[in-house]
């Protein structure tokens, strides 16, 4: 009966833990989605916002909840400005430029945030409330239920969004033929802004809760990269195929680390990921026609 | 003069549109007169596309002027003009793919939403009323018109190609649009489709009140339909007026037949 309660631990941990790589992963499908561009700085974006939210609940003391609102701000005018300067000058230029443009924006707001706040990890307080769980023999840590709870909850609200409102309809309609939209009145560069603000911010929420359950690091960027792998799987336009292949690829690392070890963590899902993508070489959800990169 | 004249709701004024060397149009000047439908005519490759495209906003005139009702709106932006009244459709069916028809024919609505973007995403009572009675309005009037009821919830990709373009009609008048732009409405249809969608355009005119333009190459369509004809060749106008005069003119008999037309 032992052997059970560990794999149901296990399972549970890393089903809990995919709801934040499942927000990492949106913020790259999402501008991919409405913009038709992969965002290589998408990871240094969710760290500035997680440094946003340090500076504001650590060093200035203020409650959480408010902290975050503050990060979430900064990092909506950062993403407006990333749009402004460097997307909207890059318009109609080829997609490998674009791509080189997001690495390099990467650089230097890595180097940027380093300049600001230095390499060494800086402890931060956690976003929400600890509520460790014990069912019997099975236990979940603190931030894994609420962490997932707040994820849950962002990502039903943008699937809603997208989904029902004219406004995420619209940026829909932006996405799959800008030229009609733009004659049916839409906005196609407030589309475009709004898209780069919404995944700039989901990757802070994300960033929060990361850095809320320890500390705060420029390493926290590259845990993004990670979750690269998640995207290609789920399919790189695909909403629902990121969700579940952060599902599987969160719950494979916690089998992993469970009955293998932790140094294979980094290794036995991307293999698994590996596989799959031989059968399926557009992602799980994802449509045929993406470009290839 | 700022305006287009009386009983015009629609007037190009000597636009030019080049590309590099090659000019797509030389000071074309057409009117539109109101409630009724104008026909755009040509050879391919008369610049009857660009002239749709500078009408929309899509190419900037190096000359000339672009005039809906009482207001100039050659530097008005693309998505703006459609606040203003104008709206079109495409040659190749410009539909939303994974989209419902219904999906598809309320996005013709949304320059009229008033609430700005964040009072959508924070889903305001004010903005929830708004989509609401949007959606009535479109229901009732542009489904029934066009006899799309039976499809509303269909995504578009499962229809036929006339229904298709029928839809895209559909989207163009929940606009409610002054100028309706039409660019090829009947291009590859059957002969039924075709005389389905004519009589369409024919109620759009009568029942609604709007001015349409249309490009289109079928002919016979063109003369049953059309009140206002004007005829392009090598980006320029060579004739303007009643259908049965203009089919007459030796000016477009000659770009129509060949013979010994004075190319530039």
């Amino acid at each position: 009966m032992t052997d059970f309660y560990i794999f149901l631990e296990f399972t549970l941990l890393g089903l809990l833990s995919s709801g934040v790589a499942a927000l990492i992963a949106l913020s790259f499908v999402l501008v991919y989605k409405g913009t038709r561009v992969v965002n290589f700085a998408a990871g240094e974006v969710m760290m500035l916002g997680a440094y946003c939210y340090y500076t504001a609940a650590a060093l200035w003391h203020w409650p959480p909840v408010l902290a975050l609102l503050a990060a979430l701000a900064a990092v909506a005018v950062v993403s407006t400005c990333i749009e402004a300067l460097v997307l909207r000058a890059l318009a109609g230029q080829p997609t490998i430029s674009i791509l080189m443009a997001t690495i390099g924006l990467a650089s230097l707001l890595h180097g940027a945030v380093e300049i600001a706040w230095g390499q060494d990890p800086l402890e931060t307080p956690a976003l929400l409330p600890r509520m460790p769980l014990n069912f019997g023999e099975v236990m979940i840590p603190g931030a894994a239920i609420g962490n997932f709870l707040l994820a849950a909850a962002l990502i039903a609200a943008l699937v809603a969004f997208f989904r029902y409102t004219q406004t995420g309809i619209a940026m829909r309609a932006t996405a799959s033929d800008p030229v009609t939209a733009a004659t049916l009145g839409v906005d196609i560069r407030s589309s475009q802004r709004l898209t780069w603000i919404l995944s700039g911010t989901t990757g802070t929420v994300a960033g929060a809760l990361i850095a809320g359950a320890g500390s705060v690091s420029p390493a926290l960027a590259s845990t993004a990269l990670s979750v690269f792998a998640v995207v290609i799987l789920g399919g790189l336009d695909s909403v629902a195929g990121v969700i579940l292949a952060s599902l599987i690829v969160g719950w494979l690392e916690s089998l992993t680390v469970g009955y293998v070890g932790g140094k294979m963590r980094d290794v036995f899902p991307y293999l698994v990921v590996l596989v799959i993508l031989v059968v399926r070489p557009h992602g799980l959800l994802g449509t045929r026609e993406i470009e290839r990169l | 003069m700022n305006a287009a004249p009386p009983g015009v709701e629609l007037a190009v004024e000597g636009i030019r549109v080049s590309f590099g060397g090659l000019h797509a149009l030389r000071g074309v000047s057409l009117r539109a007169p109101a409630g009724r439908i104008t026909a755009v005519i040509g050879p391919n490759g008369a610049g009857k596309t660009s002239l749709f495209n500078a009408i929309s906003g899509f190419y900037k005139p190096s000359a000339g002027r672009v005039l809906l009702g009482d207001a100039d709106i050659t530097a008005t932006p693309v998505h703006a003009r459609a606040a203003m009244g104008l709206a079109r459709t495409f040659q190749n069916v410009a539909l939303f793919r994974g989209l419902s028809v219904l999906q598809n024919i309320k996005l013709g609505g949304h320059h009229a939403m008033r609430s700005g973007m964040l009072a959508c995403m924070l889903a305001a009572p004010g903005a929830r009323r708004e989509e609401l009675a949007l959606r009535d309005e479109v229901e009732d009037r542009v489904i029934d018109f066009l006899e799309l009821d039976s499809v509303r919830h269909k995504p578009v990709e499962m229809l036929s190609y006339g229904l298709q373009k029928r839809v895209e009609l559909a989207r163009g008048l929940a606009m409610r649009p002054r100028v309706l732009l039409l660019d090829e409405p009947v291009a590859g249809m059957n002969r039924e489709e075709t005389e389905d969608m004519a009589r369409y355009i024919l109620d759009v005119q009568e029942e609604w009140g709007v001015t349409v333009v249309l490009v289109e190459h079928d002919m016979g369509m063109v003369m049953d339909i059309s009140h206002h004809v004007a005829v392009l060749n090598f980006g320029e106008l060579i004739a303007q007026g009643a259908p049965a005069d203009v089919a007459r003119h030796p000016e477009v008999v000659r770009a129509y037949l060949g013979g010994e037309v004075a190319a530039p």
